[in-house]
């Protein structure tokens, strides 16, 4: 993370100058250097880090140049937003996923599962703006079903704001939703169908039905269960992947989460959200991955067993 | 099971409780950027002036031609050379209750030459604000400030009172660490109240009944306006299409048939205050992005003429601005004080006489050089440059297209690193003074071309100081004789900007782009 953080504060060096945003064209030139001074951006910067990396460790990411206020206020307003989107997208991604790969892996040669493989192959293609407009274009300009934009009426549970509590939050999110998780649906879909396929070729599959197990149990108690991992795996470095980048869905929907904000500081050159940004980036996904990581001992059963093995030895 | 008829149940209540609807009028609108703060001397940037000018007031207001029209104050004079006087509006009463005096005059006069303010400069030659009485306020210049009550347009007026008890008494102290409490609240005079300010996510607005323009004005009929920065130009133009906004400020301009032809909505154009330019440097021995060594193409005037025959303007119109543009002669546009059609008047596009200019000049095979743009900032930035590449190839003129960020564009000509760039210049004041001061004036920090003329500086210097209306107008006339014929800038064109809008809503267009609501009638 400190490598990260290290990064991120040298590139901000180089993405513009903000004072030239915050200042009107009326603004000498003695304005503008009092300004940096102000800021403390004529300090050298091995200075300007150090300070930084001091302040983040107390949560404390200055000013946003552009809002005028604490970037730790904005952080905690817009990561609702993103970590909703996001769940709710993983859901929609594993609820259909899951199922549709079980689908085309056990009725593998007919009709419907290859038309689902071939859609699929639309959401691993499509960009995601060109998904975002088209759901825009077909089910809120045409049908007017759902709002083209934003979140919809929130309420406030403590500092969390949630759009989940009211039907027009449901209409709202459903899009963003379905347009950041189409992709993962889709490489949930072939990864749960190829990891299946794989499995009910084993031995101890074959033994099961040998021994008179139905189907539904040898399917879902034992191919099933083997085939998650890889799922796990890969749905937790998505997700990941995910609320850190959610940006160009969130501009398309202008849906106010992180990834919204972070592409406004990089336009306006607001150093203080993008630093503070990468940094949480970075801090999401070393949790994630242990989140991951810890999910393996307890899916996998061989991985608890081993250990026990090593220690008595 | 009955966990989830439980949560059914709440939810149900949770969407039935509130719109509660009666008829209310709701403006719903929509542009790219928000307003950057609700500090009225933070941020001197258009986008937040249209928020800001709904809720707080200030002395000298706009009518929709753009007239200087009174608004908080009623009238004004010179009582001294340096002394202008403003009589004040005894009914006006901002949104605490408290009255509006000639103290909160003071104060926000005070308060705008503060350190961290944006407006300061339109406050340089203020020496201070003085209290007569109640509603009689004295304001002292440094030099005779012909165009002060121009100047106060933007000045919006705070109250003291409310200030010391939100220790808002300075605008924005980045130091400080503390987010100022006037960056998401307010206390104005103005026809609107601010309710809710979430930045970059929406601001509302709601009706003010006690505002005194409701006597003097046709009253309007909006009740709340719901604004919602919208920042990619498809989904703005999607929420306009299905009904879910009534107005967008920035259609971007490959929708406009789309909208004019949708059942319910239409657009209205008007040319604005904004000119868009290259600047040449002129100003170095030799320019760093080109090849040539020991001299500089851009410092013999020829050369800038070739240029600026070399562009063929309509075609730019009519291609690249879907004719939505007016061709110009001079920096500045018609509603500027200066402004003469004669002065308007372009060179003509010929490429057959720019390149026997720069043979003459001594270039027959041209020259590289870099031109540095925006890709964020004007109506189709880049789009012109890239035009603009090949017109310069025709004549010889090998063109390398460096477009960037505004954040990354601007500070190049403020740093002197360009020497071939497009810029735009808006005029709040509609008086050429201001398109001197900033641009043509010796040393100013948006003089990126170097140009520097001592009798240019001292017309400006006397434009600035003549109380006659008419030696003042020679002094800008003959300025405007000497840049145009130096050809300092290439002027290209004068923007026009156009608003969406649903049929049952009217706003009167104006040039500087800031409409105000109060102006706004809803017809169904």
């Amino acid at each position: 993370m400190l490598v990260v953080a290290l990064v991120a504060f040298t590139l901000s060096n180089f993405v513009g100058d903000p004072i030239s945003n915050m200042v009107g064209q009326e603004a000498t030139l003695e304005d503008r250097e009092a300004l940096r001074e102000q800021l403390g951006l004529n300090d050298p910067v091995p200075v300007q880090f150090v300070r930084f990396i001091g302040d983040a460790a107390r949560g404390d990411f200055g000013i946003s140049y552009r809002l005028q206020r604490p970037v730790q206020d904005l952080i905690a307003e817009r990561l609702p937003a993103t970590l909703e989107l996001v769940a709710v997208s993983a859901v929609f991604a594993l609820a259909f996923g899951i199922p549709l790969g079980i689908f085309t892996a056990l009725y593998r040669n007919s009709w419907v599962s290859r038309f689902i493989l071939t859609i699929s192959l639309a959401g691993v293609s499509l960009p995601t703006f060109v998904l975002g407009i088209l759901l825009i274009y077909v089910f809120s300009v045409t049908l007017q079903w759902m709002p083209s934009f934003g979140r919809g009426p929130t309420a406030d549970l403590g500092w969390w704001s949630t759009g989940l509590l009211s039907f027009d939050g449901w209409r709202a999110i459903i899009m963003p939703a379905v347009t950041l998780g189409l992709y993962q649906l889709t490489l949930i879909l072939r990864l749960v169908r190829a990891e299946m396929l794989e499995v009910l070729r084993t031995d101890y599959i074959k033994f099961a039905r040998a021994r008179g197990l139905k189907n539904r149990a040898i399917n879902f108690g034992h191919a099933l269960k083997n085939t998650l991992i890889p799922v796990i795996t890969i749905t937790g470095l998505n997700i990941g992947g995910l609320i850190a980048f959610s940006i160009v869905t969130e501009t398309v929907f202008q849906w106010p989460g992180m990834g919204l904000l972070f592409i406004q500081a990089v336009q306006f050159a607001d150093v203080p959200v993008m630093s503070a940004y990468l940094v949480l980036a970075s801090l999401i996904f070393v949790m994630v991955n242990l989140i991951v990581d810890i999910l393996y001992v307890v899916v996998d059963p061989r991985l608890r067993t081993e250990r026990r093995v090593t220690q008595r030895s | 099971m009955r966990l989830r008829l439980f949560a059914a149940l709440l939810a149900a209540l949770i969407t039935a409780a509130p719109m509660a609807a009666q008829a209310e009028n709701v403006l719903r609108w929509a542009s790219r950027g928000d307003a950057l703060t609700f500090d009225p001397h933070g941020q001197n940037e258009t986008p937040t002036i249209t928020a800001l000018t709904q809720v707080y007031e200030t002395l000298v207001g706009r009518d929709a031609e753009l007239n200087m029209i009174p608004q908080l104050a009623t009238s004004w004079d010179i009582v001294e050379p340096t002394v202008w006087e403003f009589q004040l509006r005894g009914d006006a009463v901002f949104h605490n209750g408290e009255p509006f005096t000639a103290d909160d005059v003071v104060f926000s006069i005070e308060r705008a030459k503060t350190e961290p303010s944006d407006f300061r400069s339109l406050l340089t030659s203020v020496s201070h604000a003085e209290e007569v009485s109640p509603f009689v306020v004295r304001i002292h210049t440094t030099q005779p400030m012909p165009l002060l009550p121009a100047n106060l347009t933007n000045l919006f007026m705070m109250n003291r009172d409310w200030s010391d008890e939100h220790q808002v008494v300075t605008a924005q102290d980045f130091d400080a660490g503390d987010e100022n409490y006037a960056v998401r609240h307010s206390n104005g005079t103005g026809p609107f109240v601010l309710e809710i300010r979430e930045p970059d996510i929406r601001t509302v607005m709601v009706r003010n009944d006690t505002w005194w323009g409701l006597s003097v004005y046709n009253p309007h009929n909006i009740d709340r306006i719901v604004y919602t920065p919208i920042s990619n130009d498809a989904t703005r133009i999607a929420a306009l299409l299905s009904g879910e906004l009534d107005f967008v400020l920035d259609p971007p301009l490959q929708d406009l048939r789309r909208i004019n032809a949708a059942p319910g909505l239409h657009t209205e154009e008007v040319a604005q205050v904004r000119t868009i330019y290259f600047g040449l440097n002129q100003r170095n021995e030799e320019l760093a992005s080109s090849n040539i060594e020991v001299r500089n193409p851009f410092a013999d005037r020829r050369v800038r003429q070739a240029v600026y025959q070399a562009i063929d303007i309509d075609a730019i119109h009519s291609r690249i601005m879907r004719g939505l543009s007016r061709p110009a002669g001079i920096v500045t546009p018609s509603p500027v004080n200066g402004w003469t059609e004669e002065l308007d008047t372009r060179l003509p596009f010929d490429p057959d006489a720019a390149r026997t200019l720069l043979s003459d000049a001594g270039y027959p095979d041209g020259f590289e050089i870099t031109l540095d743009c925006p890709n964020d900032r004007y109506v189709n930035d880049e789009s012109i440059c890239q035009a603009t590449v090949s017109m310069l190839a025709r004549i010889g003129i090998d063109v390398t297209l460096d477009a960037q960020p505004k954040s990354l564009h601007f500070p190049k000509i403020d740093n002197r690193e360009t020497d071939f760039y497009m810029g735009g210049w808006g005029v709040p004041t509609l008086d050429s003074e201001y398109v001197f001061q900033f641009l043509y004036h010796t040393g100013r920090t948006s003089n990126g071309t170097g140009f520097s003329n001592a009798r240019v500086d001292e017309l400006t210097d006397l434009m600035s100081r003549e109380l006659d209306p008419e030696q003042r107008n020679a002094y800008i006339a003959e300025a405007w004789q000497i840049v145009r014929d130096d050809i300092t800038f290439v002027p290209l064109h004068h923007q026009v900007i156009v608003w969406a809008l649903r049929d049952g809503f009217e706003q009167p267009i104006v040039a500087n782009n800031t409409p105000q609501f109060y102006m706004g009638t809803f017809r169904d």
